[in-house]
Order: structure tokens, then C-alpha cells, then sequence
């Protein structure tokens, strides 16, 4: 709880130095994703969340859920972007077991900081550097799987860049992150003592102002001998109608999960944001 | 995984879709409507600075009738138009108003508002964006 309540009260000190704005232009502060933080649905992207510019402050709340075979996972998630700087967010998991009858709860605290490069002008794209300190609240399945840990904390750099009239005349974006984790199923599983490097991608393309389309992919540590774990995927339709409210609808693919085989399914995030 | 082998084929298929039309064919200038065109954009634009206090504030020393028609004439340059751009660079004409990041995006805003009413079409939208803001450099103060 100390670290949870240090953040709140550093973004009391920082938030009177800027203004609740949202200069930004339509869908740079990303969705929500399943790990609270500003991105896609299943990576965290080098954007910082909301529309505050320079100068301002934004941030979202994000609904997600998450619906395939055996599992459905609920997320809510609060973020804060400070001076198209600096990201804080807090995201709560809940994920159901529907063979077990049981659910697991985890709960993500992020940061995100943007360390150079702009998103859309110049040459260089955003880069960002993050981390997300989970905590499992339900460690009876993780540890009977062999999971060491009840907690673990992920480092990742991201780079992101949107080239207007990328193709076709059409706006495209594109996002890269490397993360150093620990985590088994994102910590939904736990996490192992080693932590090991993975590789997530993301792409999309802008129908028009308010429509995007693209798919991503999340490359997983597999470090429980007990069940495999695979790498995930999905495909994305993106609805951004105006800077308050954004959905995207996603089709995803994420193997075997627990001993359970070739999960899929849909997932589906509402965001609120400023 | 496996069902995802056909993902780039079914993007470029959306993507060329709905870029067909008559987009590709004429000049940015013609798709953003030629002079009539411009003089609208930039007509919408000065409407969408009037409203916004944090742009307006840049424009208080400004000679509006020499910057409606410099701006008009630099997007027909800038378009690929009939037009040679007569009026200071950008860097010398921002130096000394110290542009914040945001009320650059808000003016990109402003002027993408301005385009969608006057229905011009989302490639073309984009071309002339990308050509502005290329500028991004010039006009922000770091």
C-alpha cells in the first residue's frame, strides 16, 4: 500500500503545475489497455494516456473485458498523463476460471515516461519507458502451478510512431516494446524468480478520423513447467467518435492458458478520457 | 495463430478500398478544391482561431488580411497549386511568439475540423497534413 499511496500524493504535489487540457489530437492517448496503461488492448504503447499536451494534464478510465473459452478476465483501470510526460496508472484484474469456479485477482500499478522523439512530428519516433509493479491477490492456482512469487515488477522500453499519409493516404501507427518480465500470464499465474525478455508489436491503420483498424501480438515468457504458455494475438477495430470516449472491439488468440488448450475469443474496451 | 495469415491481405484490401475514388488521380491542390477550395480552409480556419483563446492569443498582432491571403497562397504552394509562397519564412515568423506545443495541436485540430465540414477527402486530409507538418519544427519553441 506505501507505494500506491506515495504516487497519490506525488500527483496531488504535480497537478496543480498544469492545466486539465486536451490539445492533443483524436487518439494519440491510445486506449486502455488490459494492464491499465495507455496503449492497445494486450501492450502498453509509447504514448502518454489522455490529451494533455505540454502544459496540461489528461487521463482515462478504461472497462475491459476479455472473453474466451474457459476464461473471462475484467479489467478497470484509472490513468493520469502528466505533461505528455509522464503516465500513472492503476489497473484492477479480475479474472474467472469458469472450470474451477474460481477467479484470481491482480492488481497493475504502471508508470510511463516518455524519454524522447515525438509520436507524429520529426524523424525520431516517441520513446517511452515503463514499468508495472502487479501484485496477485489469489495465489492458491498460481502456486499449485509452481509459481514462486505473489508479485514481480515488468520493465519496458516502447517506441511508437504515427506517419500521416503513411499509406495509401491513409494514416498508420506503429508500436514496439521490449519488456523484461517475470510474469506467468501476465501475473495472473504469478511469477517466476528470473526474469526473461519478450517482444510486443502492434500496427494500425486509420480508415479516417475516427476508425482504426490493425492487429497485435504479445510475445510471453513460458517458465512454469507445469502448463505451457503461449504467445498472444488479436485483431482490432478501433472507434475513436470524439477525445471523451473511445471502444475498440478485438478478435484474439491466447493458447493455452493453465492447462487449458487454444483459447479465443473477444475483447472489448471502453474508455472515458480527458 | 494460425488464422491470422490472411490479417495483411484484408488490411490492404479495406485500406485500397476506401482510398479508390477520384482521390488518387488529381493534384492535392484540385482535391483540397483549388483556390475556391483554400480560400474556404483558410476562411473555416480563421473562424476556428477567433473561437479558441489559447490560439487567438498568437494572432493579436496580427495583420489579418495579409496572413488570410499569405496563408491561402502558401497551402496552394504547399498543395502542388499555381502559387509561389511570397511571404516570410516560418521559422522568422514565429521566432518571437514562443508557440507551445499544444496550441499547435490545437491549430492541427482547428484546421482537421475545418477540412471534414468542407468534406475533403481523408487521403487529401492527410497529404496536406503531412506537408504542414513537416513545419512542426519551425513554428514550435523548444
Amino acid at each position: 500500500m506505501c507505494s500506491w499511496r506515495a504516487g497519490i500524493a506525488i500527483l496531488v504535489l504535480l497537478l496543480p503545475l498544469a492545466v486539465q487540457a486536451d490539445s492533443r489530437l483524436l487518439a494519440t492517448g491510445g486506449a486502455s489497455s488490459i494492464e491499465g496503461q495507455a496503449g492497445g488492448g494486450i501492450a502498453p504503447w509509447a504514448v502518454i494516456s489522455g490529451y494533455g499536451d505540454v502544459g496540461e494534464w489528461g487521463g482515462a478510465l478504461g472497462f475491459g473485458r476479455v472473453s474466451v473459452n474457459d476464461f473471462q478476465l475484467d479489467v478497470q483501470s484509472v490513468s493520469v498523463g502528466l505533461e505528455n510526460t509522464l503516465e500513472f496508472s492503476v489497473g484492477r484484474q479480475d479474472l474467472e476460471v469458469a472450470p474451477l469456479g474460481l477467479n484470481i485477482r491482480q492488481d497493475v500499478f504502471g508508470v510511463n515516461a516518455r524519454l524522447a522523439g515525438d509520436l507524429i512530428y520529426g524523424a525520431m519516433p516517441q520513446l517511452t519507458a515503463g514499468l508495472q509493479y502487479k501484485r496477485n491477490r489469489d495465489m492458491a492456482v498460481p502456486s499449485a502451478l509452481g509459481a514462486a512469487r505473489d508479485s514481480g515488477t515488468d520493465l519496458y522500453l516502447a517506441a511508437g510512431k504515427l506517419w500521416l499519409n503513411g499509406v495509401l493516404g491513409r494514416n498508420v501507427f506503429a508500436n514496439g516494446t521490449l519488456r523484461w518480465t517475470a510474469a506467468h500470464q501476465t501475473g495472473l499465474l504469478g511469477f517466476d524468480e528470473q526474469r526473461e525478455l519478450v517482444a510486443e508489436g502492434s500496427v494500425g491503420v486509420f480508415l479516417n478520423r475516427h476508425w482504426v483498424i490493425g492487429a497485435e501480438y504479445r510475445q510471453k515468457p513460458d517458465q512454469l513447467q507445469s502448463v505451457t504458455e503461449d504467445d498472444w494475438a488479436d485483431v482490432f477495430v478501433g472507434w475513436f467518435p470524439n477525445k471523451r470516449f473511445a471502444a475498440v472491439f478485438a478478435w484474439t488468440e491466447l493458447g493455452d492458458i493453465a492447462g487449458l488448450a487454444s483459447q479465443s475469443g473477444w475483447y472489448l474496451s471502453l474508455q472515458l478520457s480527458q | 495463430m494460425r488464422r491470422f495469415w490472411y490479417l495483411p491481405l484484408w488490411l490492404t484490401l479495406l485500406v485500397t478500398g476506401c482510398a479508390g475514388q477520384a482521390e488518387r488521380g488529381d493534384s492535392l491542390y484540385a482535391q483540397l478544391g483549388g483556390e475556391t477550395g483554400v480560400d474556404r480552409i483558410v476562411a473555416g480556419l480563421l473562424w476556428e482561431i477567433a473561437e479558441d483563446s489559447d490560439t487567438r492569443a498568437l494572432f493579436v498582432d496580427t495583420d489579418i488580411e495579409r496572413f488570410r491571403n499569405k496563408l491561402a497562397e502558401q497551402l496552394c504552394a504547399v498543395a502542388d497549386g499555381p502559387c509561389v509562397y511570397s511571404g516570410d519564412s516560418m521559422r522568422e515568423t514565429h521566432r518571437h511568439l514562443q508557440v507551445t506545443s499544444a496550441q499547435f495541436n490545437r491549430l492541427v485540430s482547428s484546421l482537421i475540423r475545418v477540412m471534414e465540414q468542407e468534406q475533403i477527402p481523408v487521403g487529401a486530409q492527410n497529404a496536406l497534413l503531412q506537408r504542414l507538418a513537416a513545419m512542426h519544427g519551425d513554428i514550435v519553441a523548444e
